[in-house]
């Protein structure tokens, strides 16, 4: 078959062509996925909450967004799980869903989402877990920080500014958690006097 | 049998990684674990396949003069289906790559194959070439990043081959990258001979 | 203070090419001479400012409207091949002597990932932002911020490929084996900036 010459009127219908059926392509893949993908972040989410609660079914009664530091806090039946985000990781945002228990105590966690170097991301979901290095389950979030800072918990070898950023994360959880109660400048306060340590 | 030599040209001859050099910015920057530069190399060989078959059975459709944007078109459509389809099925995929998979649109192997072999050749061979290209450049990256998890955590897949904390850390971040590619590319040019 | 923030943030922190990986091609194919790698690094500073406008405008006003963000990637990439084409045919016109200087470099830049990698963060508001709303004014001085890092990269790495192709390297190390370890030494000197942003955030007190 012959090579469709370079004229004006061949290149203008070419091109719209390739347009058209692309976009068609593309539109029905997006109609076809759009769903799923909806119920893939959903049940992430879900997911999650049940995991760092201790697992088992759950029910959310009460969703809160704190405006100020973006977490989000996810009141249920067994416990309050709370989404929050340090911007500070080790190049980029770090973000940790945190469970609690009733007075505070950490009962789980998870690292939902980190734009890291993505073997400390990976890293930071193990080390701080009940048999990890670094364990802060059953610990009473607030005011932890690594020893490096006089805390007492044990920072990822050489990741310090990775597990900097992560307690942050679960300490604005928990300030998230006891302020969300109150009015919305509490927990900003709170917030502001812990990162500033 | 002339197929196969295409197939094998592009996994070893003129490996895109190795040899080629071609499509550095996911070689280096999807590779911080083996099985994150597996997924990699997987997601582009997908998009070579098809969009050397189709550009090779639209290359007598297609004037000179619009070749390049059409061929675009077609690479750009086929990423983001992928991307869609990745985004849909294999969430953890699209959590470890995130932006290196729409920038599959400016992999330079993906257009260059396009223009070099894909635009002359029949579909047939054209598709054993994106398949072979593919391939390569999976094992490229693959290998890349198994040294480089080795290296840097001591251990690769889930399989342990020393105590993390004597990993080098250094071999995961970036300029790990550069270095471990650097000697890698040094060992083939040593093998070629 | 924020846009200061962004400034070094973007060339040195985060440097575009060292620790984040995209527009390696060019870093690597234009860097064998400083004069030619400051063409390329000016090159990319126009067009990368000028396509983030474009496609942050793009998406926000035609795109996220008409609930067709899933042709995010083609539509950038389109408007991207455009407008490479556009400049260059405005700069032969406009200015003959800079088109001379940069002219060489333009058709390279389509298919530099930098480019549509920031077009992509920017119209999805995933930039480092400093803290500020990701808006248009921050996106765009995101946008120049990292191009010139990209540039002053590009520079330097050619001063020491200068400097090296006058060195005796051994044979099997020779060509991009030894370029890609001097790229490693160069990241691991930027590495040494990591950090100086969160300091420079209680600095400036953000």
């Amino acid at each position: 078959m012959k090579k469709l010459e370079s004229t004006w009127y061949n290149m203008v219908i070419v091109l719209t062509v390739i347009c058209i059926v692309a976009g068609a392509a593309l539109g029905f893949t997006n109609s076809k996925t759009e769903t799923a993908i909806a119920q893939i972040k959903e049940r992430q989410l879900t997911d999650g909450i049940k995991e760092v609660l201790g697992g088992g079914e759950l029910t959310v009664e009460e969703t809160d967004t704190i405006e100020a530091t973006g977490a989000v806090v996810y009141r249920t039946d067994r416990g309050t799980a709370v989404q929050a985000t340090d911007p500070k990781g080790f190049g980029g945002a770090l973000t940790v869903l945190v469970g609690f228990d009733a007075e505070g105590h950490i009962l789980g966690y998870r690292v939902m989402d980190s734009s890291e170097t993505p073997g400390l991301g990976q890293k930071a979901q193990q080390w701080f877990q009940r048999d990890g290095k670094g364990n802060i389950i059953g610990k009473k979030a607030g005011s932890l920080s690594v020893r490096k800072d006089g805390g007492d918990v044990d920072a990822i070898t050489a990741s310090t500014i990775t597990s900097r950023a992560f307690l942050r994360c679960v300490n604005n959880a928990y300030a998230a958690m006891s302020g969300s109660t109150d009015v919305q400048s509490g927990a900003t306060r709170q917030i502001g006097g812990q990162s500033n340590e | 049998m002339n197929n196969l030599k295409v197939l094998l040209n592009g996994i070893v001859r003129e490996n895109p990684t190795f040899v080629l050099l071609l499509g550095m910015c996911p070689t280096l920057g999807t590779t911080s674990s083996a099985l994150n530069g597996m997924s990699m190399g997987l997601a582009t060989t997908a998009v070579l396949l098809f969009s050397n078959l189709i550009i090779s059975l639209l290359k007598s459709l297609i004037p000179d003069m619009v070749r390049i944007p059409s061929f675009i078109v077609v690479i750009a459509s086929l990423v983001t289906i992928l991307q869609m389809c990745i985004k849909a099925y294999a969430p953890s995929v699209d959590a470890s790559l995130g932006l290196f998979i729409p920038l599959i649109v400016v992999n330079c192997i993906i257009l260059g194959r396009a223009e070099a072999f894909a635009a002359k050749n029949t579909a047939v061979a054209s598709a054993f070439d994106g398949l072979g290209m593919g391939i390569g450049f999976t094992i490229a990256l693959t290998l890349l990043g198994a040294v480089r998890e080795i290296l840097g955590t001591g251990h690769v897949f889930s399989l342990s081959v020393f105590p993390d904390q004597y990993g080098a850390l250094v071999f995961v971040l970036a300029p790990g990258a550069f270095i471990a590619l650097g000697y890698l590319i040094a060992i083939v040019n040593k093998l070629k001979k | 203070m924020a846009y200061i923030l962004i400034f070094i943030t973007a060339i040195f922190v985060n440097n575009i090419v060292l620790s984040q990986f995209l527009g390696i091609c060019p870093f690597l194919g234009v860097s064998k001479k400083v004069e030619t790698a400051t063409g390329m690094g000016a090159a990319v500073a126009f067009v990368l400012t000028l396509a983030t406008l474009v496609t942050y405008l793009l998406q926000k006003y035609v795109l996220e409207p008409c609930g067709l963000a899933y042709l995010q990637t083609i539509a950038f990439i389109l408007v991207i091949a455009a407008l490479v084409q556009m400049v260059e045919i405005i700069l032969k016109k406009v200015s003959p002597s800079l088109y001379q200087a940069l002219g060489v470099f333009l058709p390279l830049i389509t298919t530099n990932c930098c480019i549509l990698g920031v077009a992509i963060l920017v119209a999805s508001g995933t930039y480092d932002s400093a803290g500020m709303e990701p808006g248009l004014l921050s996106g765009v001085w995101f946008a120049l911020c990292t191009a010139l890092g990209f540039a002053l990269a590009l520079i330097v790495f050619a001063g020491i490929r200068e400097q090296l192709s006058m060195m005796a390297v051994p044979k099997g190390l020779q060509g991009m084996s030894i370029a890609l370890i001097t790229a490693g030494l160069l990241a691991m000197a930027f590495m040494g900036f990591s950090g100086v942003n969160n300091g420079l955030t209680k600095v400036f007190g953000l």
